[in-house]
């Protein structure tokens, strides 16, 4: 069988796959790491994205053979060591963005990366337009929208403090 | 999805000899493929991933904007050396899929599947784009030839994509409520060969040029040219989602559109 080594939330693992094994079987099946959810499985729902070298991407829309070397993020590997939330987080649990939760995971992934590519600062509508590739069933957008919009501070304001120091 | 033989070769040779095997599929960003493996619709013995043989890039030089075929629709709509050169290019690249589509999805993909609704099938057609392989260039106009069917041989890879900006361009498109598929896209070029008028989403074989359109925009570059021409229904998609005939008007409201936007 096919290996494929990568870094998942920091740590190095080397796996025996298929080759039709999609990254999050992997991550689910093989790592235990089930906060990546599978919702649509046809690249459509977000509920599977991960960060892939800080890219979202959807994991169900990836071999794990393609991640060899890669170094991947998901949910579990957010918040600090001592149980602090990442940013994204917090403000999620702030602003009541979750309804059933099952799109979460996808929803704060996607949002970091597209807090992290806009350094110059997002629009809500630039926001709402970022989310197009996550699906809530719940319709709670609202709240999401406004976690993103608060968090984007949050994170800008910690980049700026660990360029300073 | 059933299984599969997976490699991933260092070398443009090595991805050759593999392709040539019988049953090989090239990867490249997979967005595409991934999805038509998962509903059998395809069953390669092996998966030949392009994704080692560095054929990711932007460069630019005078009018001509030449893009490594694995580059990212993100990566293109992103780049200021294509905003710069080719600003509908770039627009264009931006909405394709969703973010987490444009940051895997590759431009060689895109066009080595001739999607019928895809997106940079257009803007290739429109501009005159020229497609390197690992054999031969193929101008845009030969390249495309019918449903997800194109020139390119079982064994040959596209390594880069060289488009003629255009003096003024513009792409509009006008997406499926629920997929955000291009039911009607129109790409309008005028550049140093013409005019250009490329359809995709519409057309029974693909993407295909407008030469009634393009005639009229040859006299006078303005939405208003396109007045009283009608497109005929006769080879376009009758879908749940619309009727030839109802592409066909959309067709006229999405190139003027384009035209002002351009």
């Amino acid at each position: 069988m096919p290996q494929v080594s990568l870094t998942v939330n920091g740590k190095r693992e080397t796996v025996e796959v298929e080759g039709r094994t999609l990254l999050v079987e992997l991550l689910r099946e093989k790592l235990g790491l089930t906060g990546t959810h599978v919702g649509c499985d046809t690249s459509q729902c977000g509920a599977c994205v991960v960060l892939v070298d800080g890219q979202s991407a959807k994991s169900c829309t990836m071999l794990a053979l393609q991640a060899d070397g890669a170094s991947i993020t998901t949910v579990e590997g957010l918040a600090a060591a001592d149980g602090t939330l990442h940013p994204m987080q917090a403000m999620f649990r702030e602003h009541h963005a979750l309804q059933c939760g099952f799109c979460t995971p996808g929803m704060v992934m996607s949002a970091i990366d597209l807090v992290q590519s806009h350094p110059e600062g997002l629009t809500e509508a630039q926001i709402r337009h970022g989310l197009e590739g996550n699906l809530c069933r719940c319709t709670g957008y609202h709240n999401i929208v406004k976690a993103i919009a608060a968090a984007q501070k949050l994170m800008h304001h910690q980049q700026q403090a660990q360029a300073a120091e | 999805m059933y299984d599969f033989a997976y490699t991933k070769p260092a070398s443009l040779a090595d991805a050759v000899h593999a392709l040539g095997g019988a049953d090989a599929k090239a990867l490249a960003g997979g967005q595409t493929l991934i999805p038509v493996l998962k509903l059998r619709l395809n069953r390669p013995a092996i998966v030949v991933d392009l994704a080692g043989l560095g054929l990711s890039g932007i460069k630019v030089t005078g009018g001509t904007v030449t893009i490594g075929a694995t580059t990212t629709h993100a990566t293109v709509a992103a780049s200021l050396d294509v905003q710069r050169a080719f600003p509908a290019l770039a627009c264009l690249a931006a909405g394709i899929g969703d973010i987490q589509v444009r940051n895997r999805g590759t431009l060689g993909g895109s066009l080595a599947n001739n999607d019928p609704a895809a997106d940079y099938p257009a803007v290739a057609l429109a501009s005159d784009a020229t497609i390197r392989t690992n054999k031969r260039a193929i101008a845009a106009g030969d390249f495309f030839q019918g449903l997800f069917t194109t020139a390119l041989e079982p064994d040959e890879i596209i390594t880069e994509v060289a488009f003629q900006a255009p003096q003024r361009a513009a792409y509009t498109k006008f997406r499926n409520p629920a997929s955000r598929y291009a039911m009607v896209g129109v790409f309008v070029a005028k550049g140093g060969q013409g005019v250009r008028v490329a359809v995709t989403g519409a057309g029974q074989n693909g993407v295909f040029r407008h030469t009634a359109f393009e005639q009229a925009l040859e006299r006078a570059w303005a939405p208003e040219s396109l007045d009283g021409i009608s497109t005929p229904a006769d080879d376009l998609n009758s879908d749940i989602h619309g009727s030839a005939e109802y592409r066909g008007h959309l067709i006229g409201v999405i190139a003027k559109r384009a035209v002002a936007a351009s």
